[in-house]
């Protein structure tokens, strides 16, 4: 260990505090988020699951004629959904369900790596106060499940351009008064999930059970709830508010196919109304993290 | 290597009655002690002592059950106190996946400093010709320097390392311990925790020794191992006993490796040596002892101590 470098006499450090603070995570947490192969690998799986199923699936199947998944529904229905103008309404159709669960194991595994690592410990001796680390991975996180609706958006904008061309259609692109909510209806879908596996992550402290648990309850679970709603009285009131049946109606509300229709797509329901489930997201979002950064704050790092 | 304490009267770390609690069992109990500017603080005690636990509860990872504890004049975890310190605890924690200067750039980020701090705490722990390669393909002596080159980031006031020489090699020891002190030199205070005595004594400027949660003794390593004495062999062994008890009072004497150990200032050996003598003692051997640290923790802690002493005079 040669010392190539002097010491300065001992003088009083200037950090950043409050915003600059949180910005400082922020940056911290992107240089970190960035490079780490997890994320790539699950923002890769997810724009491919979409690409496939909304737009090469359904195209292979107009072109052969099959109608959609072989149940027959009519070949121009099929292309109508294939082209650019009908993004607002097919956008969210995979996320209640798949991407949803790509999100929540994006939240738990950022949650709760740093534990079995010992990266929180580490942060937390160097950054001012858990809130503002926390918060930094939380405001990093968001800026990665925005980005990857981004690039989902630009990818179903060139899929669907390119199927307009192919089958010689006129390029009608979509109304930005009808994707905007759509984009946000995604974003808060998205959100609930990424949250949920922040917390599941937060509780656990561990990336296998809490990226387990959170699938199990996401894609088993709440079906498994919503399908004996029916045998017992009052059930309903209950799966009514799931997060899963909020974030279905979302998807509903904008224009998906739901699941109940024969061909529409797993997880996307018609429960709430577009107004009722935006909000129980939003209600959802803000109390999955604050019980998140609450278990953060008080809790022993061992 | 101990340097002369005198004159590091502010104290950086105090803690009062610092306990914690895990259910019924008590990691850390009761345990008040002071680190003073500019030195080197050991914490001295086996494994499972509550060595870790302690150091968790000085940088606010871990609440205290009982008691406080102050860091550079605020609680611990306070942004002001955190920013001035840089730590080492139970191991180095970082992300298998990014590069080690990576990870330090993620925490110079986290600290809001500048990113060219990076490259100095990598060269002071000698990692910058492997800086670029993954945390994940570092051996354990090379994660744990990179843990105490994100301690060094910043360059804290206040340096708390958990067995910093852990997995080293006996030149990465070496390096390490000079590396400690050298920032002692500099004005920085260093608290360290450890179980090798040898280290402690070697580098430390004041020592805790801590066993089963408890501070079993806070001073200087010249305070703990107590005060140097006499050891002396002759015969008959018993008549050696009773004159040197005579001389020394009955406290001050015990009988050990075939002799007997006299707790007397050397300069009272030729007035030892004229009683026993005087009372026909064939004395085969007198001479001064000195106790090493190692001795006067196993005597505070199962009071088998002593026993090593003519083995390890220090």
């Amino acid at each position: 260990m040669t010392v190539t470098t002097g010491w300065e006499p001992v003088r009083t450090v200037e950090r950043p505090t409050g915003a600059g603070a949180l910005w400082a995570s922020v940056r911290a947490e992107m240089l970190r988020l960035r490079a780490w192969p997890a994320v790539w690998v699950l923002a890769g799986v997810w724009l491919a699951l979409n690409l496939t199923f909304a737009y090469v699936f359904n195209y292979i199947a107009y072109t052969t004629g099959s109608g959609n998944f072989g149940t027959g529904e009519a070949t121009d229905a099929l292309l109508a959904d294939l082209l650019p103008d009908a993004i607002p309404r097919v956008f969210t159709g995979g996320l209640p369900m798949f991407g949803g669960a790509i999100m929540m194991i994006l939240g738990a595994l950022a949650a709760s790596s740093g534990f079995g690592w010992g990266t929180w410990k580490t942060v937390l001796t160097q950054c001012p106060g858990r809130l503002v680390a926390f918060g930094g991975t939380l405001l990093a996180l968001a800026l990665v499940v925005v980005a990857i609706l981004i690039a989902q958006l630009v990818l179903d904008v060139g899929a669907s351009a390119l199927i307009a061309t192919a089958e010689s259609q006129a390029l009608v692109w979509p109304d930005v008064g009808e994707l905007a909510p759509s984009v946000g209806g995604g974003l808060l879908i998205s959100a609930t999930w990424a949250a949920a596996g922040v917390l599941i992550g937060v509780l656990t402290r561990s990336p296998a059970l809490a990226v387990g648990l959170g699938l199990v309850w996401s894609l088993v679970v709440e079906n498994l709830l919503r399908g004996v709603a029916g045998l017992i009285d009052g059930m309903d009131y209950v799966t009514n508010v799931l997060p899963g049946t909020a974030a279905g109606s979302m998807a509903g509300a904008l224009g998906a196919t739901a699941e109940s229709g024969g061909d529409g797509a797993p997880g996307v329901l018609t429960v709430l109304s577009g107004g009722e489930s935006a909000l129980l997201l939003a209600v959802y979002v803000v109390v999955f993290l604050m019980a998140a950064a609450l278990t953060m704050r008080r809790r022993d790092l061992a | 290597m101990c340097r002369d304490s005198v004159g590091m009267t502010e104290s950086i770390v105090v803690t009062d009655g610092l306990t914690k609690r895990y259910g019924d069992r008590t990691a850390v109990d009761d345990v008040s002690l002071t680190v003073r500017r500019g030195e080197v603080f050991g914490f001295l005690g086996p494994n499972g002592a509550g060595k870790t636990t302690t150091l968790r509860m000085l940088l606010g990872l871990v609440r205290p059950t009982r008691g406080t504890a102050t860091v550079l004049g605020e609680r611990p975890g306070n942004p002001s106190a955190v920013a001035r310190t840089g730590a080492l605890v139970e191991g180095p924690g970082f992300y298998p996946y990014l590069s080690g200067r990576d990870n330090l750039r993620v925490m110079a980020r986290y600290q809001g400093s500048a990113e060219v701090t990076v490259d100095t705490a990598l060269e002071r722990v000698d990692l910058a010709a492997r800086g670029r390669d993954a945390f994940r393909s570092y051996s354990l002596g090379m994660k744990q320097r990179l843990g105490v080159a994100s301690a060094l980031l910043g360059d804290p006031e206040l340096l708390v390392l958990d067995e910093p020489t852990n997995g080293l090699d006996p030149a990465g020891m070496a390096d390490m311990r000079k590396l400690i002190v050298e920032m002692a030199g500099h004005g920085r205070t260093v608290l360290l925790s450890s179980h090798l005595l040898g280290e402690v004594q070697e580098i430390c400027d004041r020592v805790g020794v801590i066993a089963n949660g408890r501070l079993l003794a806070e001073g200087t390593v010249t305070e703990l191992r107590g005060g140097s004495g006499l050891f002396v062999r002759g015969e008959p062994v018993d008549v050696a006993l009773a004159v040197a008890m005579h001389v020394a009072g009955e406290g001050g004497v015990r009988q050990l490796d075939g002799g007997v150990y006299v707790d007397l200032l050397v300069e009272r050996a030729p007035e030892l040596a004229r009683e026993l003598v005087s009372s026909g003692v064939d004395i085969q051997e007198i001479r001064p002892s000195e106790r090493s640290l190692e001795d006067a923790f196993l005597e505070m802690t199962d009071g088998s101590g002593w026993t090593a002493s003519e083995e390890n005079p220090s």
